[in-house]
């Protein structure tokens, strides 16, 4: 067994600290070391994207990143969406459509449609569609899901607010 | 159907939104993998790099010695508490960790237990198997073949055949063909493949030494049955057996078997007395739980040379793997395949099936389908087709020409099923219609003029579900009721428990919806809650789109008699004699005094606060349902493709589905379980295979090589409805989750078949993968 290494990450706008060992998957510190299991694993071949995050702004896999890699880093992840106890528009988006059914890809979802609206708040629908290509879903068929990005987008354009203050 | 009650109260027919959502939204689901209880172990199988090979030494100790493992067991552990073998949920055993040989790759070999999931994986490493290779197995067609190796030792009959199973009047159906002026022939394979919901298996297994109960959290789409099976194979007293099924993450049948992996985590809390997890990998998942399909099937029609389908005669070779794990019920060994006689209107049909071990993963699973329907409805619509071309007639005009008439129904079909309910011109008519069907025709024949590939699938399919009456039907002799129990606390709301168990189906928000159909309750005030065999009442579970025909229905069944109840109570609040009330939804009133009235909130008040005298106190009910007959949903899909020549790649341009499953609880919910079931009978169509090597390897192990498809390939889908309620059901409901996997992959099969089959294609086996119609398009001249 490696030398344990002392990993710091921010998430949700929190400090959480650990000894982890180097081959620690980011996907285990945070599901088993913060208690956060709002961020699933889906497959052992980064294909499905029930694990991704958002570490420093971009979407990353967490079960392709070791936890030592993000050392140092800002994390958010499905539980940081919720603010003062109101649901991001894309939650609400997900509802109103009827985006999720089983609701294991939907932390997944939620996070690179979140960060699909960062770069992009006005996607077409392909745009919708390639960007939450690196996330699977078995039960939706997607088209609801595009319709709840949408759904946020258009209550985004319309002003309604929702910063994540803990984002830096 | 219009709606009965108001959106506040929000019954049947309100697209209410689905109140189990908001924790899936916020993360705080509850996942078979999000149990964590202290002092936990983690499981690790270790598993056969072989398909078929004599097990000739499994040692422990290297792996024993690495520090936090606390055990390793293997076959010859469990053998000696009789538990190396398990029985399977089709009169079949299935090895638990091997034990003498290793029957298919992947196989479970050893289980280890440690403090920690990384050293487990570690310790599995360490784990040494002494394997002698075996001859493999892998094509079932060889199976019965004189120099076959016999895979099953452990069998009295030396033969790797499992079952023969008819059904149907082979000399009356051999008659028609000999006479008949018309015949077609199709012979297609319903491919290998894995349902895979995106949750894979696995369990917490948590034996409390202090208490002496064993509480299973476990993947599970049928707990109570699954309790009962824990009891019956490792002898523990069932009132000691917990198992919860808390969140799933979709299960599409791969969560119905028990897994070798339960039962190990099962035995590794029994013996160490602290709870132990066992998470399946997504290659575990893939390679050795429940695959579905792998159905060899030869399909022949006969018929008039004006298109009157006479008869139907089917010969099925169905690969089973390893062991016979097929999860469906006891009477019939090749599910409900006899549905395949479809929706058309003759007399005469005969269907055989084979059943044979191979060296592969065992199971047959009914993989989003009531067992087997789907292999059924897709060879009918497949023969229909190619008897279209025979005639060189319409295929929508031939099905149209052959539909079981509407009047006609109770219709006795000729392989013995009673369809409760149907219209299928009616279905067919909606989709032609929203989809322009005789406008496509004509830009297709322009297009053929000028070189282009285009084609229209359509598919017509009738479903069998709702399993089932208990006269017939039994999965390892536990009858197929469901159950419902409803307790009306004093304030008016109200608590629902299930036999059946939601893996995103929505069950929380449609069974309150029934209560508020049935109550005037509104669903918002009425929690469900499924999962717990300590708290909910027996039930078979959520499989073979039973949970609506059945649970529904006793639903339905059991609000009936708290209004049954509520009646007595209101007759005594008002004063008046039972017979002068009427019901309006949510409440009584004295016939031609409607202001006299008592709602059912009223009633619930006064059930545990001023009930008459000599009343049982209280305002609750159970039922058990027992169906008289199955449901039979149907639609038509109609599916319209562009090929490109240059790559094969097929482009679904439209898809219409309209589907009737009678009345409907929640349409939102119903349009989003056919989008599902479309994406997934489209991923069979183009996409998902597992295959085997020469060597048995399994090839698509892993979501590498299994494709599932995105957001960018899967088509917009296209819905409509037409609504015949079934007769028998409380409120004519007939269940839907399964009919978009069931009826969609003929359409899309008859639509690129359709494309090519100017140039005398009459079949392509499933996945169509862009490489398959280059290859057509280069033998037939077409590409260069």
């Amino acid at each position: 067994m490696a030398t344990k290494q002392l990993v710091q990450i921010k998430i949700n706008g929190r400090n959480r600290e650990a000894m982890v060992e180097p081959r620690m998957l980011l996907v285990h510190f945070i599901r088993s070391l913060t208690g956060l299991t709002g961020t699933h694993i889906g497959c052992d071949t980064s294909h499905c994207g029930a694990c991704t995050v958002v570490l420093d702004g971009k979407t990353v896999k967490s079960c392709t990143m070791f936890a030592v890699q993000a050392d140092g880093g800002e994390l958010l992840t499905v539980e940081g969406l919720i603010k003062e106890g109101a649901n991001h528009p894309l939650q609400d988006g997900f509802k109103q459509e009827h985006g999720l059914q089983c609701g294991y890809c939907t932390p997944g979802m939620l996070m690179s449609s979140y960060v699909l609206l960062e770069k992009n708040p006005t996607p077409s629908e392909e745009e919708i569609r390639w960007g939450i290509s690196g996330n699977l879903c078995r039960c939706t068929g997607y088209q609801n899901i595009v319709k709840a990005v949408q759904f946020a987008a258009a209550k985004l354009a319309e002003g309604e607010k929702h910063e994540l203050s803990h984002i830096g | 159907m219009s709606c009965r009650t108001s959106a506040e109260v929000g019954g049947m027919g309100h697209s209410i939104k689905r109140k189990e959502d908001q924790r899936f939204l916020q993360g705080k689901g509850n996942y078979v993998d999000d149990v964590q209880l202290p002092d936990m172990l983690f499981g690790h199988m270790v598993r056969s790099p072989y398909a078929h090979a004599r097990l000739k030494g499994v040692n422990t100790e290297k792996a024993m010695q690495l520090p936090g493992v606390v055990a390793v067991i293997t076959g010859e552990d469990l053998a000696k508490a009789n538990l190396a073998w398990m029985p399977t949920l089709f009169f079949d055993k299935q090895m638990v960790l091997a034990t003498g040989k290793v029957l298919f790759q992947s196989q479970e070999v050893a289980f280890v237990v440690a403090e920690d999931p990384y050293i487990a994986a570690d310790a599995a490493e360490l784990v040494e198997v002494d394997y002698e290779e075996l001859p493999v197995l892998v094509d079932p067609h060889k199976s019965c073949d004189p120099d076959a190796p016999i895979l099953r030792e452990d069998r009295e009959q030396k033969s790797n055949h499992i079952f023969h199973w008819e059904v149907g009047d082979r000399a009356a159906t051999d008659k028609v063909f000999a006479d008949a002026s018309v015949k077609a022939s199709v012979h297609a394979i319903f491919q290998r493949c894995h349902p895979s919901p995106l949750e894979t298996c696995g369990c917490v297994a948590d034996f409390n030494r202090a208490t002496g109960r064993l509480t299973i959290y476990l993947t599970s789409q049928a707990p109570h049955a699954h309790r009962t099976l824990f009891a019956i194979v490792g002898g523990i007293p069932e009132n000691n057996i917990r198992v919860i099924s808390p969140d799933i993450g979709g299960g599409f049948g791969n969560k119905v078997p028990i897994y070798p992996g339960y039962v190990c985590a099962v035995v590794a809390s029994l013996t160490t007395g602290r709870p132990v997890k066992w998470i399946e990998s997504r290659s575990e998942n893939l390679q050795s739980t429940g695959f579905a399909r792998d159905y060899h099937m030869t399909a022949d029609l006969a018929a008039t040379s004006d298109g009157k389908i006479q008869a139907m005669r089917v010969k099925t070779l169905a690969d089973h793997g390893a062991f016979n794990a097929a999860a469906q019920p006891t009477k019939f060994p090749a599910g409900l395949f006899s549905i395949c006689t479809g929706a058309y209107d003759y007399p005469t049909a005969f269907c055989e099936v084979d059943g044979v071990y191979t060296n592969k993963a065992p199971g047959g699973i009914a993989y989003r389908c009531s067992f087997r329907v789907t292999e059924a409805a897709y060879l009918i619509e497949r023969a229909v087709d190619v008897l279209a071309l025979e005639l060189k007639m319409d295929p929508a005009e031939l099905r149209l020409k052959n539909f079981i008439s509407p009047h006609k129904f109770p219709y006795s079909s000729p392989l013995g099923w009673s369809y409760d309910s149907g219209d299928y011109a009616a279905a067919m008519k909606v989709a032609l219609d929203t989809i322009g069907y005789d406008e496509l025709r004509k830009e297709q024949a322009e297009k053929r003029k000028r070189g282009e590939l285009m084609g229209i699938g359509i598919s017509s399919f009738v479903e069998v579900v709702g399993a089932g009456p208990a006269h017939t039907f039994d999965i390892a002799g536990i009858k197929m009721f469901d159950s419902c129990e409803i307790r009306v606390h004093p304030t008016g709301k109200a608590m629902c428990r299930m036999g059946t168990k939601s893996q995103g189906q929505g069950h929380e928000t449609t069974y309150a919806q029934i209560v508020a159909e049935e109550l005037g309750i509104p669903a918002a005030d009425v929690t469900v809650e499924e999962g717990d065999t300590d708290t909910a009442p027996y039930g078979l579970g959520t499989y073979a789109s039973r949970s609506t025909p059945v649970s529904g229905a006793a639903t339905a069944m059991a609000a009936r008699k708290i209004r049954d109840k509520g009646r007595k109570i209101a007759a005594h609040l008002l004063e008046c004699s039972e017979e002068d009330l009427e019901w309006e939804t949510g409440k009584f009133f004295v016939k031609g005094a409607p202001s006299k009235s008592k709602t059912i909130q009223d009633i619930a008040f006064a059930a545990y606060t001023n009930m008459p005298q000599g009343m049982e106190a209280g305002l609750e009910a159970v039922d058990y349902y027992d169906p008289p007959n199955l449901t039979f949903p149907f639609g038509t899909y109609i599916c319209v493709v562009d090929i490109d020549k240059g790559t094969g790649e097929v482009k679904v341009r439209r898809f219409v589905a309209v589907d009737d499953c009678g009345n409907i609880i929640n349409p939102m919910i119903v349009e989003g379980q056919i989008h599902g079931g479309l994406t997934e009978g489209f991923a069979i169509a183009f996409m998902q295979e597992i295959t085997y090597d020469d060597s048995g390897n399994v090839q698509g192990g892993n979501f590498m090589d299994y494709l599932l498809p995105t957001a960018v390939e899967t088509p917009v889908w296209e819905t409509g409805k037409t609504c015949t309620p079934s007769p028998h059901h409380p409120f004519g409901a007939k269940g839907v989750g399964e009919s978009p996997n069931v009826g969609s992959p003929a359409a899309f099969v008859n639509a690129v078949v359709d494309a090519l089959s100017h140039l005398g294609v009459k079949h392509i086996d499933m996945p169509i993968a862009p490489w398959k119609v280059w290859t057509i398009l280069k033998e037939k001249g077409v590409v260069t």
